[in-house]
């Protein structure tokens, strides 16, 4: 039975480099996968798009495609990507420079139809029940999670790289499995099953033994040198899960129980742009070490609409920090948090929330904390309505230094404007969806 | 006994809700976690926010949706772990009864 090797290569857009070059170098590959986006990253990119129009698509593409596409190009392996961010066309231009640059003969695509921001005012957020055109010129994105068909076009018409902005993470892996299978678009099981595929393999390293660790209990071999993960999947949809031999990490029935569940809230109904996945019959059989067989996903037919990720300009957040240790520490953690309350006061309504925690007490988890710390951080956070009154909340943390508790000490200071980023649903026929080669490479 | 002892887990997020996972590492502790380890009493260590609970029982694991517990949202929570990816193990601090 022929079987598609996929891979992937990032599960988001800080991952490491190094393991997707071992995959594109070793991995016999027919798709490698690069997912780096994230709900707040599209927003973000968008800004950038704003004050330059070349720019909103993945700060990092340069060095992984670098990277990557020698191999590529020598293995036959194909390229899928999220990359493009909020610019995919600059994005796919860029790529195109780099193919020419490295002396390659690749074909660029550019799937373009995620950003609604022209028609998203009507729709309703979730959060607030109000249309999105309340936000005003507060507004700064809205994107469609797109589906596969997009991906599945460019693939059809001969691209090596493609590059989305938007698309939701499981399409990645599911376009290439539907061109490469034929899958029919109402089929529904193996859409199910492919969108598994994807979900287990969409966070890279979090399935091959990353982000599982704990010593003594899910102890992880070699994870300095942690391997990315690769599915050989059959025309059926079902798949084996797995990682190059020789790599760091692990898979196993824990590493892929607990990426199954991440991010999932009820496993029968995972809802997807071109299918609802369901995982509540999935198993998973260790069939040789690092080998790990999926069994059992399904999938019931899509409900229409495209979740819709609205960002908007939202204040700022103004933070800091300051040490304190040794006897009395907590004490003069909370002596100094009281201070800061107090002389933040007057500036009223201008600061819409503020919150005051001391790492290694009380920053990280709910309820009441046990034992008393030799050492504790001060954090201070603030959201306000303007960039001046966020410099101000970090300014009062700074000047805990001289006019606060005794030995204070690592003072540090950070503001940063906030992108909120809300949900809204829009119909599936309202988002068409196109493929269009970069210059040069069509 | 606590959770930890028996079962592992890792928390996702979506907006403001968090969801956080709970399996066993042995299938004779499976009993006990799915008995013992409610929507309630999860509901307890978030301060009474509204939990769902969901059953694996072929993978001996749970998964629980807490609404609310990454208030505002990742992208305007003020919360050093905005994400709430520690959460996990908050659950698995829970205090368990010896096991059957």
């Amino acid at each position: 039975m022929r079987t598609l090797r996929i891979g992937a290569g990032a599960g988001f857009g800080g991952d490491r480099i190094d393991p997707a070059v071992a995959l594109a170098r070793d991995g016999a590959l027919d798709v490698l996968v690069f997912e780096c986006l994230a709900e707040r990253t599209i927003a973000l990119a968008q800004l950038a798009r704003l004050s330059e129009p070349d720019r909103g698509y993945d700060t990092r593409l340069e060095a992984r495609l670098r990277a990557v596409l020698p191999h590529c190009a020598r293995n036959g392996t194909r390229v899928v990507s999220n990359m493009g961010a909020a610019n995919p066309r600059a994005a796919a231009a860029q790529a195109a420079r780099i193919v020419a640059d490295l002396g390659l003969s690749l074909r660029v695509a550019a799937v373009l139809g995620d950003d609604v921001l022209d028609r998203i005012g009507p729709c309703v957020l979730d959060d607030t029940g109000a249309p999105a055109a309340a936000l005003g010129d507060r507004l700064v994105s809205a994107n469609a999670y797109i589906g596969a068909a997009g991906i599945v076009r460019a693939l059809e018409q001969g691209a090596d790289v493609v590059l989305c902005g938007r698309a939701a993470d499981p399409a990645l892996f599911l376009g290439p499995l539907i061109h490469a299978f034929g899958w029919a678009m109402d089929d529904w099981t193996r859409l199910g099953r492919g969108t598994l595929v994807g979900h287990l393999l969409e966070c890279g390293a979090q399935v091959t033994g990353g982000y599982f660790a704990d010593p003594g209990r899910k102890d992880v071999p070699d994870l300095a040198r942690v391997g990315y993960p690769l599915a050989e999947v059959t025309e059926d949809g079902n798949a084996v899960i797995t990682k190059l031999p020789g790599t760091g990490g692990r898979v196993s029935r824990a590493t892929c129980t607990e990426q199954l569940l991440y991010e999932i809230h009820d496993p029968a109904r995972y809802l997807q742009p071109d299918v609802i996945a369901d995982f509540s019959g999935v198993d998973f059989t260790e069939i040789a070490p690092d080998r790990i067989a999926v069994s059992g996903g399904a999938g019931h037919p899509r409900s229409g609409s495209f979740k819709v990720s609205v960002g908007s300009r939202d204040g700022w957040i103004g933070q800091g920090e300051m040490s304190y240790a040794g006897p009395g520490a907590v004490a003069r953690g909370r002596l100094a948090a009281e201070i800061v309350r107090e002389r933040l006061a007057p500036l009223g309504n201008g600061i819409e929330e503020l919150r005051c925690d001391l790492i290694g007490v009380d920053a990280i988890l709910p309820g009441a904390p046990t034992g008393e710390p030799r050492e504790v951080r001060l954090r201070v956070a603030a959201r306000c309505a303007t960039r001046a009154l966020a410099e101000a909340v970090a300014d009062e943390v700074e000047g805990l230094y001289l006019c606060g508790p005794a030995g204070g000490g690592g003072a540090t200071r950070a503001v940063r404007e906030v992108i909120g980023i809300r949900s809204a649903l829009m119909p599936a026929e309202e988002v068409p969806v196109s493929v269009r080669f970069a210059e040069g490479t069509a | 006994m606590r959770l930890y002892d028996i079962a592992h887990g890792r928390t996702g997020d979506k907006g403001a809700t968090s969801n956080i996972s709970v399996i066993a590492y042995r299938v004779e502790d499976w009993p006990l976690i799915e008995r013992e380890v409610t929507a309630e009493r999860v509901s307890e260590i978030f301060g009474g926010l509204p939990v769902t609970r969901y059953v694996l029982p072929r993978l001996q694991a749970l998964n629980f949706v807490i609404e609310g517990a990454l208030k505002g949202g990742v992208t305007r929570s003020l919360a050093l772990d905005a994400h709430g990816k520690a959460l996990s193990f908050a659950v698995l601090e829970m205090e368990l009864p010896d096991s059957d």
